[in-house]
């Protein structure tokens, strides 16, 4: 083992060797004024004005008013009712309960101080005890003690709120404009988070922002791609703007985890979850839901994990994220939340339940709402052992009335995927056999924009088959499924308008012994890429739906995430740190062509920036591909130019390296020239040239082995 | 014709070529790690691992013309280098020695006083252990290659960084084309460092590099662990490369190698 220490007399030697002078004077040094000596930390803007809420040091605090005023002999018994309603809510510190008595009349003033150890177990003793009922005439009204100084320091005048001036905001679409038509993404790697521009055409990147610490664990675009959003200890915050990322807004909530946008980027979504003081309870999780723009918390959600539990995909066990899902599309009008028996949905107009009342739904266990319309899907398993069969409903809010209904039975595990205009809902059917030892699967699809909403029941060729992958064709007609037991699965294509009649689905093809997990299709349908991620270690199979033909197989070893740029030209697939080598990302065109590839160790997420939805009518974008040759012939005199530019530029780097490198190798030739004799003289006169320093000669040599005589003899 | 060769056993050796006798043996206190002979091979460089209490070192030794009249005494030893020193390596004229190892700094020394003459920038210099170290036929410039996934190209007199070769994989061993502007690295990951197993054997490839312009011109496949060694027939003709799969192979260029243009 090498010694780590250096002794004192070596680095003294090693200084002496090199020249310097270990002696310093340190009263000569002088530092650059300020607390930070001048160097701006990365985060003061971040911690800036966190400190305006100081802490008063009783966030912990309740005040309970109302109580009984009653004489020294019944102290102790109000006391301990008062604990024993108290310590089921939270752990009360010790000496934490305190009734103050008048000290004229010798009984208790009728309110008392509570407190706890967190501030999280008061705010719940508040929200649970105020109004509760001790008797007739005591009904508790609780406060947080911190509320009565905020309330005590409301002016009595009202002063007219002061109008700032209107500062206009800056364009936070302008990435759209982009004269190249490049689509941003942004990539983790490391500390640094930086966001580039994709630009294929020179097969690149080209900085847009980069940060390094910008955000404490990830970060997440909104739905649209308007803002970035990063999450710190103390809440989460939004970047934007028109050239740069600016912080536009921040949203305290510590020790946030988890955020989710609303589809229309009116709203965010913000969750922590936290270890409760008694160790046997539940984590206590606090969500908030702010108004993007404004920061305005429009409503928060407090209670125990267990209520937060959401079933289906996610399972029992954990919570999946995110608990709040949204509807009604683009608009934010709704979201609803998985409870015991109900599905809670609410409206943000109020924040408030629709009907003031949840959607009661016994057994419920999973509910999806349509992309696009205000319509869920709720799953309800099947109970008493068959007696009552398991069900799929459509609900429509708000008006909370049935479309559809179907009973489905023998029923072991149910799925259900939305196609992305609604237009479609394919419910995946696990069921048991009739000896129920093993299931098999089916298919209950529901054509939703039709009349009636008419359902068709598919099978897979071979029923059995285990499905591994499903996906809809965005804004299409179309599906893939991929199924199979073998190592090598298949993969089927089937389509909602079969050629022949237009109501019924039919298949499209198979094909056979895949290597392949995972669908990705474009976002505009028509071309998939079938991955094979995980144990296939990063194949990729570049499909043609509509020819239904192969374009490409490639592979990018190790890969496990794979994503379509928003505008279906590249596609994206990187290499994460579950992996300890081959950290990065490539980035192919849309059949398969691998345009570049970027290394980068420790690398933590890709993400593409989301468009907004187009404009455009049908009509328009109709008009628009007709007309694609009159357009393109103007990008196409473009293209040329760049590929000539380009190649003019690499040339005029070429010709300097070589130049540069010409200067060196005459450098070097004069050198040796100039030490040939001291060369000579070191070899001992030899005049021999480095160059041909050996000579390779082939010798023969003769060895003689063995030497006998024989005697012949010769016959006449 | 004498072959000098250092060995883990605390030995160095000289060899005669011809009949394979053994001619003399130094005696080190650690493992023997470089060796190298001057111009005109009077003199050679040794380095020695970090062993126990000793730590490396750098020791030039006098080599007899006469067999019989070597001794074993060191000319110099120069120690100041942290962990092993991978390669040391005599400068044009005998007049300077060049060191590079697992500390990832370059230096020259001066061969006669054992001062440090020169460290190599650490902005620009290796990150991580260099691990392996050619000089060009005329030893004006040298390559040295690193587990930071790099090799860089040096001039040997004023060790001013001339070019930098940047690859996937840690590099292990390099060596330069007498004939052509071609750099050649070998390296790979450590097994003990590999979570799966790129399922295509034979992926570990000894990469080819424009000397000048820095970019990669191909790669050749074969080996099934990484690369530990490569050398270039002096007449540049063929190479031969050895992995820790624990094969050798030789390989021969076919005629459009020597027409390859960027």
């Amino acid at each position: 083992m090498a010694a780590e220490v250096m002794l004192m007399n070596e680095i003294e030697a090693t200084a002496a060797q090199v020249g310097i002078d270990m002696n310093i004077d340190f009263s000569s040094i002088q530092l650059p004024p300020g607390e930070n000596c001048g160097i701006i930390s990365d985060d003061d803007d971040v911690y800036h004005d966190d400190q305006l809420e100081f802490d008063s040091g009783f966030g912990n605090v309740i005040v309970v008013d109302n109580l009984p005023v009653v004489p020294r002999e019944k102290f102790e018994k109000l006391e301990g009712v008062i604990r024993k309603i108290y310590s089921q809510i939270g752990v009360i510190k010790e000496d934490g309960l305190w009734m103050p008595v008048d000290p004229e009349t010798k009984k208790t003033l009728g309110y008392c101080f509570i407190e706890y150890n967190t501030p999280q177990e008061a705010e719940l003793a508040k929200e649970k005890t105020h109004g509760y009922k001790l008797d007739r005439a005591h009904i508790f009204a609780v406060n947080m003690f911190d509320d009565f100084d905020k309330y005590m320091k409301v002016p009595d005048e009202w002063a007219p709120p002061e109008i700032k001036p209107y500062t206009p905001g800056e364009n936070l679409q302008k990435w759209l404009a982009d004269e190249k038509a490049r689509d941003q993404f942004v990539i983790r790697a490391g500390t640094d988070t930086e966001v580039l521009w994709n630009d294929a055409r020179q097969s690149k990147t080209e900085p847009v922002y980069k940060r390094t610490y910008w955000t404490e664990s990830f970060v997440q675009w909104s739905p649209m791609g308007t803002y970035l959003a990063t999450v710190h200890r103390q809440g989460a915050a939004v970047w934007g703007g028109a050239n740069t990322f600016n912080r536009l807004m921040r949203y305290a909530h510590p020790q946030v985890k988890l955020i989710d946008f609303s589809p229309g980027e009116k709203f965010l979504v913000t969750y922590s979850s936290h270890e409760p003081s008694n160790p046997r309870d539940a984590n206590r999780v606090v969500i908030n839901i702010f108004d993007v723009r404004t920061g305005k918390m429009m409503r928060d959600f407090k209670g125990s994990a267990d209520e937060f539990a959401v079933g289906g995909a996610g399972g029992v066990a954990g919570n999946s994220w995110p608990v709040f899902r949204w509807g009604g599309g683009k608009e934010d009008k709704y979201f609803a939340k998985l409870g015991k028996n109900m599905i809670s949905v609410y409206e943000t107009e109020t924040f408030s339940l629709i009907d003031k009342k949840s959607l009661k739904v016994e057994n419920v266990v999973d509910f999806s709402w349509s992309p696009t319309d205000p319509i869920i899907a709720l799953f309800v398993p099947e109970l008493g052992g068959g007696n009552q069969p398991a069900r799929v409903s459509l609900v429509q809010m708000p008006g909370k009335e049935e479309l559809r209904q179907k009973n489905l039975f023998s029923i072991s595990d149910c799925k259900m995927y939305w196609q992305s205009n609604g237009d479609y809902l394919a419910v995946k059917a696990d069921r048991y056999t009739k000896t129920k030892k093993s299931t098999y699967t089916g298919f209950e699809l529901f054509r939703i924009k039709e009349r009636d909403i008419p359902i068709e029941v598919l099978e897979l060729d071979n029923k059995n088959d285990k499905i591994i992958a499903f996906a809809w064709e965005p804004k299409g007609h179309r599906f893939a499924v991929i199924h199979g037991d073998n190592p090598r699965p298949d993969v089927s294509f089937y389509s909602m308008r079969s050629t022949h009649n237009l109501g019924r689905v039919a298949k499209l093809t198979t094909l056979k012994g895949k290597q392949a997990n995972a669908l990705f299709w474009s976002p505009g349908g028509r071309f998939i890429v079938l991955a094979g991620l995980k144990g296939f270690n990063g194949q990729l199979e570049f499909f043609n739906v509509d020819e239904l033909e192969t374009m490409a197989t490639a592979e990018h070893f190790m890969a496990t995430d794979v994503e379509w740029d928003p505008t279906g030209r590249y596609v994206a697939t990187s290499v994460t740190s579950v992996h300890e080598m081959e950290n990065g990302f490539n980035i192919w065109s849309f059949n398969g062509k691998l345009l570049y590839r970027i290394l980068k160790d420790h690398f933590f997420q890709f993400l593409w920036r989301p468009r907004p939805p187009s404009f455009l009518t049908p009509e328009k974008e109709e008009e628009i591909a007709r007309n694609l040759k009159k357009y393109s012939k103007k990008y196409e005199a473009e293209d040329q130019d760049v590929s000539m530019l380009l190649s003019e530029q690499d040339r005029e780097k070429r010709r300097m390296l070589k130049e540069e490198w010409e200067k060196w190798v005459s450098e070097w030739r004069r050198a040796q020239e100039e030490e040939k004799l001291e060369r000579q003289k070191l070899r001992d006169g030899e005049a021999s040239d480095e160059e041909e320093e050996y000579e390779a000669k082939e010798v023969e040599v003769e060895e003689v082995l063995d030497v006998s005589e024989e005697v012949l003899s010769f016959e006449e | 014709m004498r072959l000098i060769t250092g060995s883990a056993d605390q030995t160095v050796k000289l060899w005669n070529v011809q009949t394979g006798a053994q001619l003399y043996t130094f005696n080190f206190g650690s493992p023997a790690r470089s060796v190298d002979f001057s111009v005109g091979d009077k003199l050679a460089v040794i380095t020695t691992d970090p062993f126990m209490e000793l730590t490396s070192a750098i020791h030039v030794k006098r080599i007899a013309r006469d067999p019989t009249e070597q001794t074993e005494e060191s000319e110099l030893v120069i120690k100041g280098p942290q962990g092993r020193i991978n390669r040391a390596v005599w400068g044009p004229l005998n007049r300077t020695i060049v060191s590079a190892g697992e500390d990832a700094v370059i230096r020259i020394w001066d061969s006669e006083t054992g001062k440090l003459l020169r460290e190599a920038d650490k902005e620009s210099g290796h990150k991580k252990t260099i691990t392996s170290l050619t000089k060009s036929a005329d030893g004006s410039h040298f390559l040295t290659g690193s587990l930071d996934k790099s090799a860089k190209l040096w001039d040997t007199r004023s060790l001013t960084l001339i070019k930098t070769y940047v690859t996937e994989r840690p590099v292990n061993a390099v060596a330069m084309s007498p004939l052509l502007d071609h750099v050649v690295l070998g390296g790979g990951q450590d097994a003990s460092a590999v979570t799966t197993t790129d399922h295509r054997a034979g992926k570990f490839e000894a990469k080819f590099f424009d000397k000048i312009l820095q970019e990669e011109i191909g790669g050749v496949k074969g080996h099934f662990g990484p690369i530990n060694a490569l050398a270039f027939n002096p007449d540049g003709k063929s190479f031969s490369s050895g992995g820790e799969d624990g094969y050798v192979r030789l390989h021969h260029f076919d005629p459009d190698y020597f027409n390859i243009k960027i």
